[in-house]
């Protein structure tokens, strides 16, 4: 290496280390040029899927355009090829959450699919009739129903721990509902509704002081801060890729290899065997025994380089970024007369979830798309949530790595301009 | 007016804070629940059907401006009207939030105040939400009467 270009990239590594410069970061997302309604596109719905960089939209075109083919099966060059991209997207997400093997990480459609997985696969193996499964009132769907529909087959029940009116969970209460019947603890690391991060370390430590294995549900968590399944120490693990920057139909679950060994398949098919016949059928080795069929393969290069693209900004300087974006506008948006927060945990990630007195979410998120900002009004399929702070809706502003505060101030102005039209 | 101003007129506004027939009908005959689970919103509608005809009509629940606004317009418009007439408005409603005729306002009359939903086909939902609820309530009966 020259003096130079070694002087070059020290220079580069530092600029990139002390300034967010969040323009350039827009640079790499084709879509958010775009204007909506005539007005710049404010794109606050990273909580329901976030865009994708320039980097994610060219791997997938290029391996359509070059190395198309299946994996697993045949000994041409381009199988081959695809192959090794397929398990080297495997490695990345092993490092990218720092799982021990590469075998842990099995590719699924997204958080629904992995949760589904563990609850058919480990469940049916492991829950009997009267045992209880232990979930937070802050559940997405996704990780409620797979449940319910486990213990309505099994006699099993579901235990809810509650939250407090901040939207955080009641861990004394947690502590109570563990018990000597609790087979399977699962809660999510960062809830969609509230935005609450749940302190999972600990979650995880005083189910495992009982030998209760824990999932925890990364979708609102990934794309936001460092994600660390060894320290974490949780037995289950899923995200998904769309969220993450990456293609849709992609993501991921992680499970300790030994758990992973004791489950049974979740669906048969291709791959996922080692030797069929009528009489004995030998399942695959993990990963493999959970991946029956033709998988995305297309989906995993691209969350591959989705979370290439994020580690090069890295994440503890994309969630310090968010932090203080998130406090800008929760201040801003506490001061527009008549809004009420919904979540207002201690610690919190991306989310900000409202309500504006006398209009409903579904109003101001017509008027808010009508002024070039796309955000989510609803239940945002968490309605325990709504329930529990008896509302029916909020609309919710959930940030990503591209936003500014510019977009804070446009969504404020809207703000004020629902509250115009409904004066 | 643009369409935002169109879609939230002042009388779409005014039968959202203040919706009429806002009541449960203690001696309804027939009634109906509604839900759009897209946005949750909920109502009940309560009618008093004689001779085929709706004779007094009420609704509750909560949602959006747009369905109770909807609700309360509807209810105003259909009392003292038959199944086959009710049909009738709701078919020409339906085809003017979703934009298959220009609204004439003689038909319509105050229901016309929901056209500017034809620019919002998210919103078409909403302003139909309590139309659907009320034809379950009028089927409700017709599948009683059938089976009786
Ligand atoms: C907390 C949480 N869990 C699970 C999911 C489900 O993710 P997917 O729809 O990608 O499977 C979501 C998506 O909104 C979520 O926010």
């Amino acid at each position: 290496m020259t003096a130079l270009s070694r002087q070059k990239l020290t220079q580069t590594r530092e600029t990139s280390h002390d300034i967010y410069d969040v323009e350039r970061i827009r640079e790499d997302f084709p879509i958010l040029g775009q204007k909506v309604n005539g007005k710049p596109l404010v794109y606050l719905d990273n909580a329901a899927t976030s865009q994708k960089p320039q980097a994610v939209i060219d791997v997938i075109k290029t391996y359509y355009a070059t190395e198309n083919s299946n994996i697993h099966r045949g000994v041409h060059t381009l199988s081959e090829r695809a192959t090794r991209a397929y398990e080297s997207a495997r490695s990345e997400v092993k490092r990218f959450i720092n799982a021990q093997e590469d075998r842990e990480i099995i590719f699924v459609r997204g958080s629904t699919e992995g949760i589904n997985l563990v609850a058919n696969s480990y469940g049916r193996k492991f829950i009997q009739s009267g045992d209880e499964i232990i979930i937070s009132w802050m559940e997405h769907h996704s990780n409620i129903v797979p449940w319910q529909l486990l213990c309505e087959e099994k006699d099993a029940v579901l235990r809810v721990v509650p939250i407090n009116d901040d939207g955080e969970l009641m861990l004394n209460e947690y502590e109570k509902l563990l018990s000597t019947r609790t087979k399977l603890v699962s809660i999510a690391h960062v809830s969609n509704a509230l935005g609450s991060i749940n302190p999972v370390k600990t979650i995880v430590e005083m189910a495992h002081s009982r030998g209760i294995p824990v999932l925890i549900d990364g979708a609102q968590a990934a794309p936001h801060m460092p994600v660390d399944v060894t320290e974490m120490d949780c037995d289950f693990y899923v995200f998904s890729g769309h969220k993450l920057y990456g293609p849709t139909g992609i993501g991921i679950l992680y499970g300790k290899a030994h758990l992973l060994e004791d489950m049974p398949p979740y669906q048969g098919g291709g791959d996922m065997i080692k030797s069929v016949t009528f009489e004995k059928t030998l399942y695959n080795v993990v990963p493999y025994k959970f991946e029956a069929g033709t998988p995305n393969i297309a989906g995993a290069i691209g969350l591959g380089t989705a979370i290439h693209y994020v580690n090069s900004i890295g994440l503890e300087r994309i969630n310090a970024y968010e932090r203080e974006l998130l406090s800008y506008a929760t201040e801003a948006i506490s001061e527009i007369k008549g809004i009420r927060i919904i979540g207002t945990a201690k610690e919190k990630a991306g989310i900000l979830s409202f309500i504006l007195e006398g209009v409903h979410a579904h109003d101001v998120g017509t008027v808010l798309d009508h002024e070039g900002i796309a955000l989510r009004t609803g239940h945002h399929c968490a309605q325990p949530v709504m329930q529990r702070f008896g509302v029916p809706a909020t609309a919710r502003a959930s940030l990503g790595l591209y936003n500014t505060r510019e977009e804070i101030d446009a969504l404020v102005r809207a703000l004020y301009k629902v509250i115009e039209v409904f004066r | 007016m643009s369409d935002l101003q169109e879609l939230y007129q002042q009388v779409v506004l005014d039968h959202s804070k203040r919706p009429r027939n806002f009541r449960k009908l203690e001696d309804a005959n027939h009634t109906a629940e509604g839900y759009n689970p897209l946005c949750g919103d909920h109502y009940h509608i309560y009618l008093k059907v004689e001779d085929n005809t709706v004779k007094d009509v009420g609704f509750e629940g909560a949602g959006c401006a747009i369905s109770k606004a909807s609700a309360s317009l509807m209810t105003d418009s259909v009392k003292g009207k038959s199944r086959a007439e009710i049909e009738i408005l709701f078919n020409k409603f339906h085809d003017m939030i979703t934009g298959k005729v220009e609204p004439t306002s003689a038909e319509l009359e105050k229901l016309s105040v929901f056209s500017g939903v034809r620019e919002f086909p998210v919103r078409v939902k909403c302003a139909s939400l309590a139309w659907h609820t009320l034809r379950a309530a009028l089927d409700a009966e017709g599948k009683t009467v059938t089976t009786e």
